[in-house]
C-alpha cells in the first residue's frame, strides 16, 4: 500500500467524485465503492464489505455512513473523517447553491426533463447495488434464502426492519448462514 | 464550534414563522439522525413538519424532491438546504453537523470494535446473518422503487435501466464513463420523445 497521505488523498478524490455522481442518493454508488475498495485498491474482501454494509444498516444515522467504516478500515480515524466529508461535502455545497438560486428566482423549475431522464439511471444503479451486495454475502443457498425471506417480509408486512436485522444476526450466530 | 446566535433571535414576530436558531437546528437534526435506524427521512418529516412545524408538508415535499434530484446523500442535502433556508450558511453547517456528527462518532467506535474483534468467528457469523437481512431489506426498497417504472411500461426507460444495470452490476465498469454515456443519452431521448408526444 502507498503512504498514508496518498491513501487519504485517494479516498478524498474517490469519494469526492462519487458524491457528485450519486444519482438518487448515496446507495446508488455502492457498486462503485465496491469496485474501488475491493477490486481496484484491494482495501478489503467481499465479506468485509458485506460486514460494513451490515454495520452501517445497524447504526443510526444516514446510510451513507458506510463510507465512514470504509475510511476507518483503510486509514483509521483520519480516514473515517476524510471519507465522510468527501462523500457528503461536494454534493452538500452543490445543494446549497442550487437551492439558493431556486429560492432567489422563486420558481421551482429545475428541468423536469433532466429529472425524468435520471430516474431510470438511478434505479438501474440501485438494482446493480442490490445485485452486488447479494453477491458479497457469499451467494450460498442459505444466504440467498435469508435475503429473499427478509425482502418478502419487508414487502408484505409492516415489521420494524430492526427486528429483521436482529433475527438475521441471531440466525448467523447460531451458525445457520 | 457554533456561534451563539440563538440568543440573538429577535422576539417572535406574529407575521414571521418561527425561525430555529443554530443550536436548535443542530439538536433537531442530531435527534432525528440518532432516531433513524435504516433511514432518517421518516424522522426528518416527523420532526420538521409535525413536531416543530418549521415547514408545511408541501414545503417539505418540495425541498425533499429537490434533494432527491440532486446528487449525493439525500438527507444530508436536505439538512443543508433546510439549514440555509432559515439561517444561511451557518444554519447549513449547524444542521449538517447535527445530522452527520453524532452518528459518525458512533460508527467510528463500531469501526474500531470491528477492526479489533472482526476476526472472531462468532462475530463474523453474526454479521454475516445481519448482512443477509440488511441486503434483503435493501432489495425490498429497490422493488418498491422499480414497480412504478415497470407499471408505466415505458420501453426506453426499461432498456436504459437494464443497460445501466448490466454495465455497472455485471460488467463492473467504472461509474464515471457509464454516467458520461448514460446521462446525455437519456436526456436526449427523453427530450425527443417529449417533443414527439407534444406535437
Amino acid at each position: 500500500m502507498n503512504s498514508p497521505t496518498s491513501t487519504l488523498f485517494t479516498m478524498a478524490w474517490t469519494f469526492g467524485l462519487m458524491s457528485l455522481l450519486a444519482i438518487g442518493g448515496a446507495n446508488s454508488t455502492i457498486p462503485e465503492m465496491h469496485r474501488v475498495a475491493v477490486e481496484v485498491r484491494h482495501w478489503m474482501s467481499d465479506a468485509q464489505f458485506a460486514d460494513m454494509f451490515a454495520i452501517a444498516q445497524l447504526s443510526p444515522g444516514p446510510n451513507v455512513l458506510i463510507v465512514t467504516l470504509i475510511g476507518y478500515h483503510v486509514a483509521g480515524i483520519a480516514g473515517a473523517l476524510v471519507a465522510t466529508f468527501a462523500m457528503c461535502g461536494p454534493s452538500a455545497v452543490l445543494a446549497y447553491f442550487v437551492s439558493d438560486t431556486l429560492t432567489r428566482s422563486h420558481q421551482s423549475i429545475w428541468p423536469s426533463i433532466l429529472q425524468a431522464a435520471l430516474v431510470p439511471i438511478s434505479i438501474g444503479l440501485m438494482c446493480a447495488s442490490g445485485f452486488i451486495l447479494t453477491l458479497t454475502t457469499g451467494g450460498t443457498w442459505v444466504a440467498v434464502a435469508l435475503i429473499v425471506g427478509a425482502a418478502v417480509l419487508a414487502l408484505a408486512t409492516q415489521l420494524n426492519p430492526l427486528w429483521m436485522l436482529v433475527v438475521g444476526g441471531i440466525l448467523g450466530f447460531a451458525g445457520v448462514v | 464550534m457554533l456561534p451563539d446566535s440563538a440568543s440573538a433571535i429577535p422576539p417572535p414576530d406574529v407575521a414571521v414563522p418561527v425561525r430555529p436558531g443554530l443550536i436548535e437546528l443542530f439538536v433537531a437534526f442530531a435527534k432525528m439522525s440518532l432516531a433513524g435506524f435504516g433511514g432518517v427521512l421518516v424522522w426528518a418529516r416527523r420532526a420538521i413538519v409535525d413536531q416543530h412545524r418549521w415547514m408545511t408538508p408541501e414545503e417539505f415535499n418540495e425541498a425533499f424532491a429537490l434533494c432527491h434530484f440532486l446528487p449525493g446523500p439525500n438527507i444530508v442535502n436536505l439538512s443543508v438546504v433546510f439549514g440555509a433556508r432559515f439561517r444561511g450558511i451557518p444554519g447549513s453547517i449547524a444542521a449538517f453537523l447535527g445530522l452527520v456528527g453524532p452518528p459518525v462518532v458512533i460508527v467510528t467506535v463500531l469501526a474500531a470494535i470491528y477492526a479489533r474483534y472482526g476476526e472472531i468467528p462468532a462475530l463474523q457469523r453474526t454479521l454475516a446473518g445481519v448482512s443477509c437481512a440488511a441486503v434483503g431489506l435493501f432489495l425490498a426498497v429497490i422493488v418498491r422503487m422499480t414497480m412504478p417504472l415497470l407499471k408505466k411500461r415505458d420501453p426506453v426507460a426499461l432498456v436504459l435501466l437494464a443497460a445501466v444495470f448490466a454495465a455497472i452490476g455485471m460488467l463492473r465498469l467504472p461509474l464515471v464513463p457509464v454516467l458520461f454515456v448514460a446521462i446525455p443519452l437519456s436526456v436526449v431521448v427523453t427530450f425527443i420523445l417529449r417533443r414527439r408526444n407534444a406535437s
